[in-house]
């Protein structure tokens, strides 16, 4: 390879939860900037795995931007420099030979480090089990076109919808909020006529959730929708406190 | 011989006669049955929460940290369904008869019948649950076209509906999460079945972070594993992606059917580099805009914006007027090989195809071509650092999907008796090749609208004995798996697990891939028993037992990748004939189309294991067509 990158990777190792972490440094070569930059991880773990030495785990699947799985943080920023992107999406074409990239797991209260850049966020479905659903039971559905969406809503959903829980949004903020994660899928369910029924007990339960699984509160950063990597608009969590405000008069009504 | 349980009789009334004459489980009964789920994507995910709505005890595993990254999400374009909107002419009748034809005579008339009626109540669903499909102007349900179909049938929520349908399964299943009515186990790989009194009863699952073993019983087992693509090591697959469980159980009695339908789908970024750790597909949606095509000459190396049309070959269009780009993706798929394999490839590797928007941007408007495709243009220009709005996409075939799988009969049961499988891991609904929105739609008709049916069925005509983990089935099914692992940690040699699933891969794309010939399978049949043997010597597995361990994960799949590779190459050179996905080069017309020998291979292939290195025997369930009659496929 001609154009091939030379990189010093400082990277979170750590064997399990119990044990303390630290940042250890290591060198790749020849890194082809078409690679992703979790093929330039791959590259080093191979390395690391024909010399008997433990490769660096990591969460990835889909590879396509869409699993969620993937999730660290470089240099820095959640899924690194890139807006809109996760960092399996990141190609090392963005990087310059001679770079050292700082590569640590997400960090927060309500998402404990397994091992290495693994992390547990099993508190997200739990949000989701409490009232991030539209009941419908198998069957008892009408005709998909008995209810007219308007587009413009059906759209708005849809951006709020393409959500795919990686976490970032908490990674990125100081407060390790979840607020963006909630909004978005109150936004989405919220914006359309079938989640209208039980729009109120569906947010009264998710934020009751979200606060008991440690997630800080939102100060207004903007961070999360920053980092967002499908750039989901912190309008939503506008939409989230209208909802709640008008959630939680409405119970002290009944 | 065996028994596929289809009904007979007229094939519009034979689900619902079938449905009445499955017996019931009373309500208050179904609390005492458990059943066990494996995999949660579509198939898994819509089955577990359907049979926990219907007061099922469900016990729900997936290999992820969350239900939710199950590799359907990673779907495109759409989803299929009979519903007419467009009022286009579609019925269910034509939904059935494209999905046969399509699938090139080799799926089973029933099952498909089924499919096209229950699509329709799967699109209803879905919305109820708040799936924000696309909608026109007037509010109502939008469609577009795909592949293989000339009415606009398929649904889609831009180019994520996967995301968007796992999403709602997803949520329906956790809200029985928080009912109590189906546990949830993440992070647990499932490493075996366990079989009692020849019927399934439990599994063995490893939990990935703690690494120890697990023991849980049930009434049925329902695998919803997916589809067995990653053999290729190169696909468009999630990485996690494998065969372990289905071939777990196939070495356990269940008869693997078909395995050698593979779909290479035709619209893949082409790969890049030795680096590649996995193909992206870009949405066959894309056909309904862009143009494929190729330079008319093989020495005419211009960038693409300066090839008039004179000097291109749109070479789909070409070959078949009446699809023109929407051929199904078989068709595609070779028509790109051969124009590769004629010299006039595009690209620094020779080994790839445009796909180009011009002129539908000249039509319609970036804008418009934006807001359809957006987010698949985003994605191309992330990965290839092109921009498709001003140059051509360039596009190669790369593997899919896979339509064999484990043989089910008209109930989605195995030959093992309680064992369903239901999604791309069984073999039933899409024949020889999968037309494109049908995954989605055979995934979730499996699991909301079928198996909840069928498992119930099975059940209240059954008398299982009582059982817990403590039954020495259990412990010999853990001591098996144990071995297995700590030999697997024993071997202590040189190369990457990566290394080895490479070279299989390469194996399989280069003899077993788009065209397949009895010297390229013998090939593979002499060279994987040798590869195998080497991994069992020389591959290097860090780490311990006890603990999260990736690279044990992924060299426990590669092994039974590497088993399974054999009834692939075996099942492609007994079939000596060309079908959907399965191109045999002995077997084609003049023009180089598939040729299919009705005669003698109108039938599933369903093999038996019998022993690591000993020939599977093979059974025949023969495939009859009495509504859609055996024609040559033709697309022009």
């Amino acid at each position: 390879m001609t154009n091939g990158l030379n990189l010093k990777l400082k990277i979170w190792r750590q064997k399990n939860q119990s044990s303390d972490g630290q940042l250890k440094d290591y060198h790749v070569k020849d890194i082809s900037p078409d690679m992703s930059f979790l093929e330039m991880l791959d590259t080093l773990n191979e390395e690391l795995e024909s010399n008997g030495e433990e490769p660096v785990a990591f969460e990835h699947d889909c590879r396509e931007g869409i699993c969620g799985s993937c999730s660290m943080v470089v240099n820095g920023k959640p899924h690194g420099p890139e807006r809109g992107t996760t960092v399996c999406q990141l190609h090392m074409r963005r990087f310059s030979d001679g770079d050292t990239l700082v590569i640590e797991p997400w960090r927060a209260k309500a998402f404990p480090i397994i091992k290495d850049l693994v992390v547990e966020r099993s508190a997200f479905d739990r949000i989701i089990a409490a009232g991030g659903f539209i009941t419908a039971r198998t069957g008892s559905a009408p005709d998909g076109n008995a209810v007219q969406i308007p587009k413009e809503h059906a759209e708005l959903a849809m951006d709020a919808a393409a959500c795919i829980g990686c976490g970032a949004c908490v990674a990125a903020c100081k407060n390790a909020s979840a607020m963006l994660f909630v909004a978005a899928k109150v936004s989405h369910l919220s914006l359309l006529p079938q989640g209208k029924v039980e729009a109120r007990k569906r947010v009264l339960d998710m934020v009751k959730v979200m606060d008991q699984e440690g997630f800080g509160n939102c100060t207004n950063t903007q961070a999360c929708e920053v980092e967002c990597p499908k750039e989901i608009k912190i309008e939503n969590i506008a939409r989230l406190n209208r909802e709640w405000i008008k959630a939680s008069a409405a119970a002290r009504d009944v | 011989m065996l028994e596929s349980h289809a009904p007979t009789g007229p094939i519009d009334k034979s689900w619902d006669n079938h449905r009445f004459n499955l017996k019931l489980v009373n309500p208050a009964n179904k609390r005492k049955y458990s059943v066990l789920v494996v995999g949660t994507g579509l198939a898994g995910a819509s089955a577990a929460a359907s049979l926990a709505e219907l007061g099922y005890h469900v016990k729900a595993f997936c290999i992820h940290d969350s239900p939710r990254r199950a590799h359907s999400i990673a779907a495109q374009g759409g989803i299929n369904a009979a519903k007419n909107y467009p009022n286009d002419g579609d019925s269910i009748w034509r939904l059935f008869y494209d999905t046969v034809k399509g699938g090139d005579y080799r799926a089973r008339e029933a099952n498909v019948y089924r499919l096209a009626q229950v699509s329709n109540h799967i699109i209803d669903q879905c919305v109820s649950q708040g799936v924000p499909f696309a909608r026109e102007y007037s509010g109502y349900l939008a469609n577009r076209s795909f592949g293989g179909a000339q009415v606009s049938r398929t649904f889609y929520a831009r180019g994520q509906t996967g995301q968007q349908l796992l999403l709602g399964a997803y949520q329906a299943m956790m809200a029985q999460v928080q009912k109590g009515k189906v546990e949830l186990l993440p992070r647990r790989e499932m490493m075996d079945i366990v079989v009692v009194d020849g019927a399934a009863r439990g599994i063995v699952t490893r939990n990935l972070v703690t690494g120890k073993m697990e023991r849980f019983d049930g009434d049925a087992v329902v695998l919803a594993t997916g589809g067995y693509g990653n053999a290729f090591f190169l696909s468009t697959n999630a990485k996690a992606s494998n065969v372990t469980a289905a071939w777990r159980c196939h070495k356990r009695g269940a008869f693997f059917a078909n395995p050698c339908y593979t779909q290479i789908h035709p619209t893949c970024i082409p790969v890049s580099g030795s680096h590649q750790s996995k193909l992206t597909l870009m949405s066959e949606s894309l056909r309904n805009d862009g143009r494929v095509w190729v330079p008319k000459d093989p020495s005419d190396k211009r960038a693409a914006s300066d090839i008039p049309d004179q000097d291109r070959d749109y070479y789909l269009e070409r070959r078949y007027p009446s699809f023109g780009n929407l051929v199904p993706r078989d068709v595609a798929s070779r028509a790109a090989k051969a124009v590769c394999d004629d010299g006039r490839g595009v690209g620094n590797s020779g080994l790839s195809v445009y796909l180009d928007f011009r002129d539908a941007i000249k039509r319609d408007s970036e804008d418009l071509i934006r807001e359809k495709y957006g987010n698949l243009f985003h994605m191309y220009e992330k990965i290839t650092g092109e921009n498709p709005y001003k140059v051509p996409m360039r596009i190669f075939p790369a593997v899919h999907y896979t339509m064999g799988g484990l043989w089910v009969d008209y109930n989605l049961m195995s030959n093992l008796p309680g064992l369903f499988v239901l999604g791309e891991a069984n073999f039933s609904d899409h024949g020889a090749n999968r037309l494109g929105a049908s995954a989605l739609m055979q995934g979730l008709a499996d699991g909301y609208f079928v198996a909840p049916y069928t498992i119930g069925g099975y059940l209240a005509n059954t008398k299982l004995a009582p059982l817990d983990t403590t039954h020495p089935a259990f412990d010999d099914v853990n001591r098996e798996v144990e071995n297995q692992t700590q030999k697997l940690l024993n071997v202590d040699g040189k190369r990457t697990v990566d290394d080895f699933h490479r070279e299989l891969g390469r194996l399989l794309w280069d003899n077993c891939g788009m065209a397949r010939s009895q010297a390229s399978l013998k090939k593979v049949l002499d060279e994987v028993p040798a590869l195998r043997e080497n991994f069992w010597r020389d591959v290097s597995v860090t780490g311990s037992e006890g603990e999260l361990n990736q690279v044990l994960e992924r060299a426990g799949r590669v092994a039974d990748f590497l088993e399974f590779a054999e009834v692939m190459a075996r099942d492609a050179l007994t079939r000596e004939e060309s079908c959907g996905g399965h191109f045999r080069e002995e077997h084609q017309t003049k023009e180089g189309e598939a040729k299919r020998n009705d005669d003698d291979f109108c039938h599933v292939a369903a093999w038996e294991f019998k022993g690591l290195g000993n020939t599977p025997t093979l059974h025949k369930e023969p495939l009859t067509f009495d509504n859609v009659p055996l024609t040559q496929r033709s697309y022009k």
